[in-house]
């Protein structure tokens, strides 16, 4: 009997390890990852998001040349913080759309004027519908776009200054 | 001998207490579980008011209204099959938005509205809160989906 | 220059801990005392490497060297000098060195001040000790080094997360560390024992001021930490039921348990296997807590770093250290003879009766902290909040704060039920008086847990002064005054608990510049809305004139923006008096010029935090009084000699 007992720490321990094993190699779930990764992506066509920048429709993002393709909010905290960092990739040669989740365009003005505006055109979808359809579950996101119109990859959260040259690679791949 | 009883009482007490403990962790854990709602719980489950419970979904937009006193909201919680009407005194935390999810800890009134005493947006906007993750939200249908 | 010569310090203090465990190995092995010689000069080494890796590490933040990783992602050039101070462990990597410098340390001080331990078990405890810094070692040399520097250093660094920028933090992880490392000392003592099958009284005088210093160090951690989360959230809350303080709790529950037990081994060589095995527990505890926090496999307000492969390093650390003591336990334990027997009324029972309970509270919060990864492994996501916490742990607690008022009335080996009953009489009158007291001012007002918490907490109040009754105050010995003034901080934490959740009035207003808001015998005048900005913050500022019939005095809440990496936090205005606290948060901007405002008075809060100071002092009073009657036996015995 006492023997049993000595030795029911170790057995509950056991228990334990076993359990944090598999907590801990459980895929990470808190991120999701579109789908459409590799795929082309969805049909559509969206009003202008700023008043000084054109309309975004998916068929002008197959035009050959790799891009990047940036779901924002004027809303959003930690798409203030990337801001510089896309000023950067412009600065770099990258060519970036945008698509402004949930927004308007007064407010859109706004934060371009206050964080400085990297894009060549920004889509305005008010109701999230595009950004479901490309598989996004947040902002920001951004996503590289080769030649034809296919996503080679997704970047979610904010592109961190040690982001960057990671995001040049990832368009130059795109080639 | 009389050493051998009384260690024999001790154990037994010790047993006693914390099976005791156990068995009341495990009745309250389960409790716990049955802590979190999403409207569409409410909806087929029910919940009596005055339980103190979480409510987790999505604030609907255009539903966020403040009323004249400057600290009192009223707004919607909807999982896509059901809508619940809720209101929140105090300081909604920054990430609290129209269209974005919340877990509203409170209990429901006597009129089927939800008295939130806390608010948890979480302090980032790429996640929704834990219990709603790998769910989305349509704006256009108020539908809300498992993306898996 | 500096971050490769702490590398190195850390590299040969690394060789150093393996060579220690060698030699007390094959010393012991072979009975060789001329290796056995090299052990503690080995630790003593060991434990000043550390200490310079780590003294390195805080000049790199404090000259803010961006060409060191560590620094680029975790400091700011623009930081006060304290934050990039405290900068040094409010990070991953400088957390774990600071973990193994305490263990390095502690180690050390085991081969210099230890003196009461057989020279075996002395050996045997310095290898454990080193057996357990070097999983460590290799964890932060492999996985986590400090020192990595970076080819293209940034101009100023990415900052660190403004919860973190707070003088609270440059003092309150390293003491709760110190702690937790702390009781790495236990453990080993306990892998000592074991070993050379040891287990007596004269074991447990020579550990017990060992887990006296850690456990006044987490305490002292504990009630920092929670005071830190009280102003720093503004929720006005002291405990929060988050993993990562429930990783802090837990230790200490342990550590308090083994404290009592200890006792009981050192006076009446009774439960041996029990003290062995919570010795194990404590530090087992503070290595689960710290691989929950770091691995990131509960998520929680303070967690830091998310990175698997980290997770799974500690993960195996933690099978290997608990398990193997476990199973050393299970193999060595059958030959360790159990110890006296003890009789039902006796001092003994009664902190069996703590121990017990202890146990059980350690048990539900641990329960509560893993029950969200058990469902989680079955598909369901849970989070366990403060209802499951409160609903379970505080009546526990309570029953414990009730044995807690026997307990020290009780005679060791034998005292009849009787007499023991005749000594409680003055302290149950008084828990009566303030039943009375209670039910005639606030009955109705106050729910039962806060009702039954001031009763108890005024029983136990007058209970735990009883070992000074009749007693020459002068003459009554150090460790007793420690024990009353620690079960006397229980007391008072627990009044303050129970006056914050009973008698705390609460106001949500939103009001313009120039309104008056009248709560809780207050008047706040609200004066004006400025912007001010601080080194690396900017801020809207509330300045209200208070008072309640006197001066009137300025507080001013803040709602607080950093620039990097972009956050806002809100910082309350406390202030203090006497009776309670005056807590004022400052909201948002609505229509109509208005601002929210949150208004807490929280009559007698801060007795909590007295509380959590008064029981480490009690400690720290009975390690002194312990250490000083040692020290007065040896003189007169020498003096006898001669």
């Amino acid at each position: 009997m006492r023997k049993l007992w000595i030795w029911l720490p170790l057995a509950l321990f056991l228990a334990f390890i076993g359990l944090f094993a598999s907590g801990l190699f459980q895929p990470d779930d808190r991120i999701i990852h579109s789908r459409l990764v590799g795929q082309p992506l969805p049909a559509f066509t969206l009003p202008a998001g700023a008043s000084d920048r054109p309309a975004l429709a998916s068929a002008s993002l197959a035009n050959g040349k790799p891009r990047l393709l940036n779901i924002f909010a004027s809303w959003c905290v930690p798409c203030a913080a990337e801001a510089p960092q896309l000023m950067a990739l412009k600065q770099a040669g990258v060519e970036i759309d945008a698509i402004a989740i949930r927004d308007a365009r007064p407010d859109v003005d706004g934060f371009l004027k206050r964080y400085g505006n990297p894009y060549a055109r920004i889509g305005l979808d008010a109701r999230s519908a595009v950004q479901m359809a490309l598989g996004s579950s947040g902002v920001p996101e951004t996503f590289v776009i080769d030649g034809q119109g296919r996503i080679a990859y997704q970047h979610i959260g904010d592109i961190r200054a040690d982001d960057v040259p990671m995001i040049l690679d990832r368009l130059r791949d795109a080639q | 001998m009389k050493a051998k009883h009384q260690r024999l009482f001790l154990a037994l007490a010790a047993l006693v207490a914390i099976i005791g403990a156990g068995l009341l962790a495990v009745s309250a854990l389960k409790d716990e579980a049955a802590y979190f709602y999403t409207p569409g719980d409410v909806k087929t489950k029910g919940v009596e008011p005055g339980k103190a419970i979480r409510l987790g979904g999505m604030v609907v937009k255009g539903s966020l209204k403040r009323a004249a006193d400057g600290v009192t909201i009223r707004f919607d919680v909807t999982d896509g099959k059901a809508t619940v009407p809720a209101t929140f005194s105090g300081i909604a935390p920054d990430l609290f938005k129209e269209g974005s999810g919340v877990v509203a800890e409170g209990a429901f009134d006597g009129k089927g509205t939800f008295v939130a005493t806390n608010l948890l947006a979480k302090h980032d906007e790429r996640y929704m809160p834990r219990e709603l993750e790998g769910m989305s939200y349509n704006e256009s249908t108020h539908e809300m989906k498992a993306e898996r | 220059m500096i971050a490769e010569t702490g590398l190195a310090a850390l590299w040969l203090a690394a060789s150093l801990a393996l060579l220690q465990l060698l030699l007390a190995f094959a010393g012991l092995k072979g009975g060789k005392s001329e290796l056995l010689a090299a052990v503690r000069p080995a630790a003593v080494a060991q434990g000043l490497l550390t200490a310079t890796a780590f003294a390195l590490l805080i000049i790199l933040f404090l000259r803010s060297d961006m060409s060191v990783l560590l620094v680029a992602t975790n400091s700011h050039s623009m930081k006060p000098w304290l934050y990039k101070f405290a900068g040094t462990w409010g990070n991953h990597e400088g957390s774990m060195l600071l973990w193994v410098t305490v263990m390095g340390v502690a180690g050390a001080a085991v081969a210099l001040f230890e003196r009461a331990l057989q020279r075996d078990a002395h050996m045997a405890t310095l290898g454990g000790q080193a057996a357990i810094s070097l999983g460590f070692y290799a964890f932060l040399l492999f996985s986590s080094n400090p020192f990595a520097r970076i080819a293209q250093p940034p101009a100023d660094g990415q900052g660190l997360n403004p919860l973190l920028q707070d003088p609270g933090l440059a003092f309150h992880p390293p003491t709760l560390y110190l702690g937790y490392v702390g009781l790495s000392v236990a453990f080993s003592f306990a892998i000592g024992a074991l070993l050379t099958r040891q287990v007596d009284a004269a074991f447990a005088r020579a550990m017990r001021p060992w887990v006296l210093a850690a456990w006044v160090l987490l305490t002292l951690g504990i009630t920092a930490g929670s005071y830190w989360a009280y102003y720093e959230l503004g929720w006005g809350g002291w405990w929060f039921w988050d993993p990562v303080e429930n990783a802090s709790l837990m230790p200490w529950l342990a550590a308090t348990a083994l404290l009592h037990s200890v006792t009981v081994l050192a006076t009446r060589d009774a439960l041996r296997a029990w003290t062995i095995m919570l010795a194990v527990i404590a530090f087992s505890m503070s290595m689960v807590g710290t691989f929950l926090v770091r691995s990131g496999i509960l998520t929680s307000v303070h967690a830091f770093a998310v990175d698997p492969t980290r997770g799974s390093f500690i993960l195996a650390l933690l099978a290997i250290y608990i398990g193997g003591a476990l199973a050393l336990f299970g193999w060595r334990i059958g030959s360790v003879r159990e110890g006296a027997p003890f009789e039902l009324v006796s001092r003994e029972t009664m902190l069996v009766v703590n121990n017990l309970l202890l146990s059980v509270i350690l048990g539900i919060v641990l329960i509560g902290t893993l029950y969200p990864l058990m469902t989680e492994a079955f598909g369901h996501k849970v989070s366990v909040g403060a209802p499951y916490f409160d609903r379970i742990a505080g009546p526990i607690a309570l029953a414990l704060m009730i044995a807690l008022a026997i307990g020290p009335m009780v005679r060791w080996r034998r005292d009849g039920a009787g007499a023991v009953g005749k000594r409680l009489l003055v302290p149950a009158v008084v828990g009566l008086v303030a039943v009375a007291v209670l039910a005639a001012f606030a009955w109705g007002r106050i729910g039962v847990l806060p009702f039954l918490g001031l009763v108890i907490a005024v029983a136990v109040g007058a209970a735990s002064i009883a070992p000074l009754w009749k007693r020459n105050l002068l003459r009554t010995p150090l460790f007793t005054w420690g024990m009353v003034i620690a079960h006397l901080g229980c007391a008072v934490s627990l009044a303050g608990m129970a006056c914050d959740s009973a008698f705390t009035v609460e106001k949500l207003v939103a009001a313009r510049p120039g309104d008056t808001i009248q709560t809780a015998g207050w008047t706040l005048r609200f004066i004006q809305i400025m912007p001010v900005a601080g080194d690396n913050w900017t801020a809207l500022q509330a300045d209200m004139r208070v008072d309640r019939g006197g001066t009137p005095v300025l507080i001013r809440p803040q709602s607080r923006f950093f620039a990097s990496p972009p956050t806002s936090t809100s910082e309350a205005a406390l202030l203090t008096r006497w009776d309670g606290q005056l807590y004022v948060v400052l909201g948002e901007e609505v229509e109509g010029g208005r601002w929210q405002l949150r208004i807490w008075w929280k009559p007698f809060v801060t007795l909590i935090w007295l509380g959590g100071v008064m029981i480490a002092l009690g400690g720290a009073l009975a390690l002194v009084g312990r250490e000083r009657r040692g020290w007065l036996m040896k003189w007169r015995a020498r003096r006898a000699l001669a």
